[in-house]
């Protein structure tokens, strides 16, 4: 019996929540007294996954399909299910992305496992239970949920749990192949577009967001915000306001209807913190308003807040955290 | 074409979320419950679909009684019909086996769900419906037309860009953003939605397997720092040295 950990990659790299799953995964294997095997499929550098070591990954399965660089549904679950069978896997760990709660939830039918995603706490096992913490009712809460059965799989929150570092440790790398057939891949993707990100941060994987709400007045101003952005090595978000106007793209647009994120900073500018919005935001670790009405509901969810005009107040900012040494 | 959009039953947004005494529990008292927003946009989208191609769009709620009032109104904003599967919907393996026998029941050529449902925010019943009937599932997809009459085209979101995809029918997708614009029923449409049919199915037999056994709350923060407008670069000070996130 082992837990097994999905490993995503980008650009050759594993993703950031992708190692904090393999920490987590860890961390329940020594818990439950067994060893932790990454699965990994498309393009990775071989070195990056012998590197999961660092976070006690003691075996990596590699399936270098080229097919499978482009996210498929069907194959890669076909890829992770015969991973798990060969490891004897009981415990699954994802991260909570969409590949990967797309992918848990048809691997939890197919192993007849039982399914926590936006999961924040490792379990706790007395009297044979299996206990998680997840967050429910849009941040505003925390459920403990007993995965009952045999299998259990388990989608880690992103930025919930700290990358372990054992320098030096290294994975052993294994080849896997599934067999793949044509008809695992009746659902691939036609075509593949990449935002253009001119070297900025994934909204979802950054650890640092500048936000920008209505009071901005109109995109020829978001020059603050990417400004701010690049100065601090922040990714870039808006209200949904904005995004509906078309002042900034849909796929940057945080909220109840919009993307969840969870940085260690959330910077809002002229975001009036509309209980929608906080849901997407409320749990960041520290909570920074920039807002010219002190009677802003957000400076309520705030832990630094600055009553003034954006237009005066962001300069100042970008100045200063240009002069941060790095 | 028969489409079927799968709607859950939600707080408000605006609801404050609390719990009974022993944290055991959620606690409705005084909570509005409203169609789960992401769901709104599979409804439009699947109603457009209809009045361009023809066709029905069946709405399904796996949830009990009270429940109905948010289910009319899904019918006033243009579904034609309803299905109820009468049981207390647990956990989301429960819900997708449910959603699974009535799809498979009716021969629907698609199956449309919101992203995610807003209280227990799972992300997951898409994907299980989907490997229950053995169908694709794309999810969240911001944007579905029909090529023809048997292929759909779909664009989905991936961290970092998008995919496009093309699937034969019968398929499941999840929506999102901007895939419609979700509507608000109009007098007729109310009219109409008290005689629509709402059929009331007792549920299959199926297991539930995440027991949920008790709930808290995130810590209260500890209160808003102000800082002068006019010294603002002392933010940055602040945020490197005291709470050590630059
Ligand atoms: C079902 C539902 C789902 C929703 N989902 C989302 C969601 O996912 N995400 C989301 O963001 N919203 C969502 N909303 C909308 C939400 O209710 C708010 O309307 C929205 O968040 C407001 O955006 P805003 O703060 O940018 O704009 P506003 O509310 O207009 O606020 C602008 C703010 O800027 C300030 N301001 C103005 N000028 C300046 C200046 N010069 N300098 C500094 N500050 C200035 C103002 O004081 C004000 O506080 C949803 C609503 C509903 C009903
Ligand atoms: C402890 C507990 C108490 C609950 N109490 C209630 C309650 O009092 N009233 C109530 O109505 N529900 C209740 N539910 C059910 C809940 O609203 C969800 O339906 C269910 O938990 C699935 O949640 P999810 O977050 O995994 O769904 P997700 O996987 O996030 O949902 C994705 C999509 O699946 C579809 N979907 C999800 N649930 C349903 C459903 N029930 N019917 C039809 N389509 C659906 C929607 O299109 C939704 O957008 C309860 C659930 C739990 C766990």
């Amino acid at each position: 019996m082992s837990v097994l950990v999905f490993v995503e990659g980008l650009n050759g790299e594993i993703k950031k929540s992708s190692l904090e799953a393999a920490s987590y995964g860890s961390q329940v294997a020594q818990q439950l007294g067994t060893t932790a095997t990454a699965v990994a499929i498309g393009e990775v550098h071989e070195e990056a996954l012998a590197r999961l070591g660092e976070q006690g990954i003691s075996k990596v399965l590699y399936d270098a399909d080229s097919r499978l660089n482009q996210f498929v549904a069907d194959a890669y679950v076909k890829v992770i299910a015969k991973a798990a069978q060969q490891e004897n896997a009981k415990v699954l760990v994802f991260s909570n992305s969409n590949i990967g709660a797309a992918v848990g939830a048809k691997l939890a039918v197919r192993l007849n496992g039982a399914l926590a995603t936006n999961v924040t706490s490792l379990p706790k096992t007395d009297g044979g239970q299996f206990v998680v913490t997840r967050g429910v009712f849009s941040g505003k809460a925390f459920a403990d949920v007993n995965l009952a059965g045999d299998v259990k799989i388990i989608a880690v929150k992103k930025n919930a749990f700290e990358i372990t570092q054992a320098a030096g440790n290294t994975a052993m790398v294994e080849k896997l192949s599934a067999e793949l057939s044509d008809a695992d891949f009746a659902a691939a993707p036609k075509e593949t577009v990449m935002q253009d990100t001119e070297g900025g941060v994934l909204l979802q994987e950054a650890e640092i967001v500048v936000s920008g709400g209505r009071g901005l007045k109109g995109p020829e101003n978001w020059h603050l915000v990417e400004d701010l952005a690049k100065a601090l090595g922040a990714a870039t978000a808006c209200s949904k306001p904005v995004s509906d106007l078309d002042w900034r793209p849909h796929h940057e647009h945080v909220g109840q209807t919009g993307i969840t994120v969870s940085p260690n900073l959330y910077i809002a500018i002229g975001i009036s913190g509309a209980i929608q919005h906080l849901a997407g935001v409320n749990s960041s670790k520290v909570i920074v308003v920039i807002n010219k009405d002190p009677e802003a509901p957000f400076f309520k969810a705030a832990d630094y807040g600055i009553v003034g005009d954006a237009f005066e107040v962001v300069p100042k900012l970008i100045e200063a955290a240009r002069a941060l040494d790095k | 074409m028969k489409i079927l959009v799968c709607i859950s039953n939600v707080p408000d947004t605006t609801s404050k979320i609390n719990f009974t005494a022993d944290n055991k529990e959620f606690d409705k008292n005084g909570v509005q419950y409203v169609i789960n927003p992401w769901d709104e946009y599979a409804l439009t989208r699947a109603i457009e679909l209809k009045e361009a191609k023809g066709g029905t769009v069946t709405v399904l709620n796996v949830g009990e009684a009270d429940a109905e009032p948010n289910i009319r109104k899904a019918l006033a904003i243009g579904a034609d019909d309803a299905i109820r599967v009468n049981a207390k919907p647990v956990d989301a393996f429960f819900v997708a086996q449910q959603i699974a026998a009535v799809a498979k029941e009716g021969n629907y050529d698609m199956i449309l769900m919101g992203k995610e449902s807003i209280d227990y925010n799972g992300s997951q019943v898409h994907g299980m419906v989907g490997e229950l009937l053995g169908i694709p599932s794309v999810v969240p997809a911001f944007k579905l037309d029909m090529l023809d009459d048997s292929t759909a085209r779909l664009e989905r979101e991936i961290e970092g860009g998008k995919e496009v995809v093309e699937v034969k029918l019968p398929f499941v997708a999840s929506a999102q953003q901007p895939m419609s614009e979700p509507r608000i029923p109009n007098m007729r449409g109310i009219m109409t939605a008290r005689t629509k049919p709402l059929a009331v199915k007792e549920p299959v037999g199926a297991e539930a397997k995440a027991e949920y056994v008790g709930y808290s709350k995130p810590e209260k923060k500890g209160g808003v720092k102000m800082i002068d407008p006019e010294n603002a670069g002392e933010l940055i000070t602040l945020l490197r040295n005291e709470a050590k996130v630059l």
